[in-house]
């Protein structure tokens, strides 16, 4: 029996987290996340910006991790455009700047839909596009912004746009926020925040975000959002039930089942490892 | 674009084509085969081919020929002939294919360490530094606005020094692990410990969260289409 254990199958493994997914999903469960103090430091941040202030919101990630991020840039980009405040969407990666647009023509048309408030592009927001070269970005908006993005995604000159008058460099900037599956945050703490004062939040993958703790302790963040689940308490903060909130309750019961089957496996190798020195002469 | 292709939605095609790929991809999950090599193929062609449509868009031309040719598309009143000096430096890294001038590929390499180099140095440094000087807190921080010692964070102040100074202890390699040296370097172990256990549960999260969205893809757009369809029966 603990021999068949201890070479059981991985397929039935992947049985298990298909049903502890799939169960959760189809059955509508759903799970409280309540808030963390690094989520709600990035909520408050934006709720304290004066008005018509500029919030940056850089897409630096692609498909393969939209299922954490998009979540976070659709309650972000909501959060940012139902204020009084001027969104500019840019990214380093060559895969995003469609995201941007599919993220800003989603929080436009339902927040005319929901909530009656009208957002015009070019005027409260922008879709700036894609430049290569993090740090060349990064130093070449600390000097001039529009030397950078002489025209946005759509062709229009940056000088032309209601939305961007008067920002110059990074001191017209209220907020940098970073959503981004790569080392990117770390770029713009050191080269934007450290040189230029700008303030700067992030929303990483969960798989990174331990990286971004020391940020956080020494203030060069101003707050973390952190995978799926600072999507979703992030989304509870706008009032927003969407995927991530709904992803809460099939990510739970999968936490479930990795922690049994950490114990069980490792219950099932200290059996196993007995036996054997029993068996030993 | 056509709204309809033989009585189907573009929208709802798309749809289709997606999730007959992630289940393409997932099929790998059972064993390798044909099938899941396809999709594999098919993702990094298109992953490709659209990363160099999208560079030549935005880099090419907004970068090089709108201000060299069109200045006036991009708000300049002449040409900026600055641009071709980026220009031919990019276009030096190509000759790496040619046998003959290949050397002059690396005066753009030159360029890009030594400038890289110097950014990132002092850069680097001062992060640190800004790092190091946040583990040299009061151990029990005097709270201003409340006049009162902030005991919860003197704990963990006091964790963090502990586990800074042991975590330290076990990557000194200068002298023999004994005696407090060796007290020190396990207890920094256990610390180690339980960063990498954070970090796995953070990638478990993550991996998860990967899953969650596939699925939500599967169940939410693509079940309902399938159920159509046998409705429709």
């Amino acid at each position: 029996m603990i021999e068949k254990l201890l070479h059981l199958d991985r397929r039935v493994i992947f049985v298990f987290i298909a049903l502890a997914v799939g169960v959760p999903m189809v059955g509508g469960w759903k799970f409280d996340q309540g808030s963390n103090p690094r989520t709600t430091a990035v909520h408050k941040y934006i709720e304290d910006l004066p008005d018509r202030s500029v919030v940056l919101l850089c897409f630096d990630y692609g498909p393969a991790s939209m299922p954490e991020l998009q979540p976070m840039a659709l309650a972000i980009a909501q959060h940012v455009l139902s204020r009084d405040l001027r969104l500019v969407c840019m990214t380093t990666y060559p895969d995003a700047p469609l995201l941007i647009e599919d993220t800003l023509a989603t929080v436009v048309e339902r927040l005319e839909k929901e909530k009656g408030i009208k957002r015009e592009d070019g005027k409260d927001y922008v879709n700036l596009g894609y430049r290569p070269g993090l740090v060349n970005v990064i130093l070449g908006m600390s000097a001039d912004i529009g030397a950078v993005w002489k025209t946005d995604f759509n062709d229009r000159r940056y000088g032309d746009l209601a939305v961007t008058k008067g920002v110059r460099t990074f001191k017209d900037v209220g907020l940098v926020i970073d959503l981004a599956s790569s080392s990117t945050p770390g770029a713009w703490v050191v080269y934007a925040h450290e040189r230029y004062k700008v303030k700067v939040a992030c929303g990483v993958t969960a798989v990174m975000a331990q990286d971004y703790y020391p940020y956080l302790q020494t203030h060069q963040l101003v707050g973390m959002l952190n995978g799926m689940k600072g999507a979703a308490e992030y989304e509870k903060l706008v009032g927003l039930e969407s995927d991530a909130s709904k992803a809460m309750g099939p990510q739970s019961c999968a936490h479930f089942l990795i922690i049994a089957l950490v114990i069980f496996g490792n219950i099932v190798y200290a059996v196993s490892r007995r036996r054997a020195r029993r068996q030993t002469p | 674009m056509p709204e309809h292709i033989l009585g189907l939605s573009t929208e709802a095609i798309g749809i289709w084509i997606a999730a007959l790929l992630t289940l393409a991809i997932y099929s790998f999950l059972y064993r390798d085969n044909p099938v899941y090599k396809f999709a594999e193929h098919l993702f990094v062609g298109i992953s490709a081919g659209y990363g160099v449509g999208i560079t030549y868009q935005q880099v090419v031309i907004d970068l090089i020929y709108k201000p060299l040719l069109r200045p006036a598309e991009v708000g300049a009143l002449a040409p900026d002939y600055l641009v071709i000096v980026p220009t031919i430096l990019g276009a030096l890294m190509f000759l790496r294919f040619s046998r003959k001038h290949g050397w002059l590929a690396r005066w753009p390499i030159c360029l890009v360490m030594g400038y890289g180099a110097g950014a990132a140095i002092p850069a680097t440094v001062q992060n640190m530094l800004e790092h190091t000087r946040y583990t040299m807190q009061p151990l029990v921080p005097f709270n201003t606005e409340t006049q009162g010692y902030e005991w919860a964070a003197g704990i963990s102040m006091f964790i963090m020094v502990i586990a800074v100074v042991t975590t330290l202890a076990y990557f000194y390699f200068s002298k023999e692990h004994k005696g407090a040296l060796g007290t020190a370097g396990r207890i920094g172990i256990y610390f180690l410990m339980i960063a990498f256990g954070a970090g796995f549960g953070n990638t478990v999260m993550a991996r998860i969260s990967l899953l969650i969205g596939r699925f939500q893809f599967m169940f939410y757009d693509w079940w309902p289409l399938v159920v159509g369809i046998f409705h429709r029966g």
